[in-house]
């Protein structure tokens, strides 16, 4: 078992009594009231059975909501869900998701999606950084390991959604679960602390509170999970599929 | 042809001590700048979430591709087997390290966390190129100091060929592995490119050259010593190649990018735009950096000027310089094609020109590089014997006949 794996296992095991929680929720065999995403036993390690993955419909991803924005900052503390980055210039400041605005040329035809780290079954970020700060777990999310990154930044020229941000100042006022400090690169987690825990991202758990109800968050092994239905029923596709990254983040509607 | 005669030179003079106080002067700002930097952190800079690499890493590419090229007259020395480069190759050897030195220093000194060095040391992710160059700079310091070695003890000059021919080897690898840290990034229209690892060598040989001609020049000048023509014009004619070359793969970069419609967005970015880059790569890249030293260094009037063959040698630094801020800086300021044609906009600036300008702390860091790099070379030309006491045409050219 790898240090990374036994890390996650001890954090693992206090989390269990949150299992036991989580088990109240199944009222029957097979029959779940919140679609958790292949819950497995706390004191297992994460496993490659699964592989997690968010699709974004942007039909339904209102031009003016910034909902899932909103709820990354305030669940991992920045932006506007942190006291810190007072020095730091716009340019300068964390941006772990982003609402982009997406326009064709020729028609006009503009619509808006959220771009974040799309967790990409081959990273190039975790290709090129040089201490393996930047890794990808095998359940398919891409983390940084805060420990041993130096800061060189070469993950972030590698990056081709311009999903990843370096801290240039000194952070006090952090979240315990979603640690960050100056000198090092950060990009979203697919929030990691809540995936472990048997919940959704905060951006898929805001979105689904809105009307809108624009992102699944789910399994993309598992061919019965919601996320895998609707991309076989209605599609998906990848940015910059042309890279042959396969990011786990899917969309619908960009091109159509 | 004499037996050549080292020995140190005089480190009294005031000419020396001037030079020692500016290189000094400038290694101690950059010092300062990256304490400034890393107590603040790099919100003090003009780099941010879009222009990662700044200023200091247009410097310590900068240094780190000199060093490499500044061996030249070393390889030709004991590769290619030329008698009359010789007597140089210490100097030339010295001049790689102590510009590899100061190279590294700066991108240590611009890290995020440079108290980390130990981790770098001590963690590797194999499949970045960043890991496999710690091993090649580190290798390169340690076969280079082992050559001059060769050269310096007499019971170890039977190896100097061997040692040569590795360290040869080394840093063409060397500068595909810095070349590469461009041609390997997938994401960027600017980079993504193989092209990358022969224009690095290349700008290599022409940016080395160019430093060893100045220091040379400047020692020799400084200490009275003979520095002969013949020599000092077979080095700057040659200058004058490796600058066409790097042209010549400079044009091939732009030919292919232009020729695929995928890459016309980024060539006309770098060839026709409105903003600093543009103004960079022809104005100092092209006619400052490359075509005026030309006209210099093959004017039969000027390239037999010491004066002018110093200028020109200038010239091709800051074109250098020049040309490496346009790859570093000018490459991520392109936008990334994140919806291929379609128009993009976002509160993060997608879509536009990412905006950068060099910060007094970034400039200093990228300065005390050079006054490191320097200052290794004041220092070590004192204490030890690198340098001839003549390098006049009668005591090192075989071919040199009087009249």
């Amino acid at each position: 078992m790898s240090e990374k794996e036994q890390v996650n296992l001890t954090r693992r095991n206090l989390l269990g009594g949150t299992a036991a929680a989580m088990a109240g929720l199944t009222i029957a065999p097979g029959i779940i009231l919140v679609e958790t995403a292949q819950a497995k036993p706390k004191d297992q390690p994460v496993t490659d059975a699964v592989r997690w993955g968010i699709l974004i419909n942007i039909n339904n991803c209102a031009d003016d909501c910034t909902g899932c924005v909103d709820a990354c900052q305030e669940e991992n503390g920045w932006g506007k869900g942190s006291s810190d980055e007072s020095k730091s210039r716009p340019d300068q400041k964390a941006q772990w998701i982003r609402k982009v605005k997406v326009t064709d040329r020729e028609t006009g035809h503009a619509k808006t999606l959220p771009m974040m780290c799309q967790h990409c079954e081959s990273p190039p970020c975790v290709d090129v950084c040089p201490t393996g700060a930047s890794y990808k777990r095998i359940d398919g999310i891409v983390l940084v390991d805060k420990h041993i990154c130096i800061g060189c930044r070469y993950c972030m020229m590698a990056c081709p959604y311009k999903a990843r941000s370096f801290i240039h100042e000194t952070l006090t006022d952090q979240r315990s679960y979603a640690p960050r400090g100056q000198g090092t690169v950060e990009s979203c987690t697919m929030c990691v602390h809540r995936v472990d825990d048997d919940q959704q991202p905060a951006c898929v758990e805001a979105c689904s509170s809105t009307f809108n109800s624009a992102m699944i968050f789910g399994d993309l092994n598992d061919p019965e999970s919601k996320i895998s239905k609707e991309l076989a029923r209605h599609g998906g596709v990848r940015i910059r599929a042309d890279l042959g990254l396969n990011p786990g983040v899917r969309y619908q509607g960009i091109y159509g | 042809m004499k037996r050549i005669q080292f020995s140190e030179i005089s480190g009294y003079a005031p000419g020396y001590l001037l030079i020692l106080g500016i290189t000094g002067l400038l290694a101690a700002m950059g010092l300062g700048a990256a304490y400034y930097m890393e107590h603040n952190g790099h919100w003090v800079t003009g780099m941010n979430n879009e222009i990662v690499w700044g200023t200091p890493h247009v410097f310590a590419v900068f240094l780190i591709v000199a060093a490499s090229g500044a061996l030249n007259v070393a390889s030709i020395s004991s590769v290619f087997q030329k008698p009359i480069y010789k007597p140089m190759a210490r100097l030339s050897g010295l001049l790689a390290l102590a510009l590899l030195a100061g190279g590294l220093l700066v991108l240590v000194l611009d890290l995020g966390r440079p108290d980390r060095l130990i981790v770098a040391m001590t963690y590797y992710n194999f499949k970045s190129i960043f890991a496999w160059n710690i091993y090649l700079y580190t290798g390169f310091f340690a076969i280079v100091i082992v050559y001059l070695w060769t050269m310096m003890e007499r019971r170890m000059n039977g190896y100097t060929r061997a040692a040569g021919i590795a360290a040869f080897v080394w840093r063409l690898a060397l500068t595909t592995g810095t070349g590469s840290i461009f041609g390997f990034i997938v994401a960027r229209q600017a980079y993504d490119a193989a092209i990358y690892a022969p224009m690095f060598i290349i700008m290599s040989f022409s940016f080395g050259l160019a430093v060893f001609l100045l220091v040379l020049m400047t020692i020799y000048h400084g200490t009275a010593r003979k520095l002969g023509d013949a020599v000092l014009y077979r080095l700057k004619n040659l200058l004058g190649v490796f600058v066409a070359a790097v042209m010549m793969l400079v044009t091939m970069y732009f030919l292919t990018n232009l020729y695929a419609t995928e890459h016309h967005g980024i060539s006309a970015f770098i060839l026709a735009g409105d903003h600093v880059y543009t103004k960079l790569f022809w104005v100092v890249q092209i006619i400052l950096g490359s075509i005026a030293p030309l006209v210099i260094l093959y004017n039969p009037i000027t390239g037999t000027s010491r004066v002018w063959i110093a200028i020109a040698s200038m010239l091709v630094i800051i074109g250098g310089l020049a040309q490496l801020y346009v790859i570093i800086i000018g490459g991520q300021a392109f936008p990334l094609v994140l919806f291929p044609g379609m128009e993009v906009s976002s509160t993060f600036q997608d879509g536009v020109v990412a905006s950068y300008s060099p910060s007094l702390p970034e400039i200093l860091l990228g300065l005390g590089g050079i006054g490191v790099a320097l200052i290794i070379v004041t220092l070590a030309v004192k204490v030890l014997q690198f340098t001839p006491e003549s390098l006049a045409d009668a005591d090192i050219d075989p071919n040199y006949s009087a009249g």
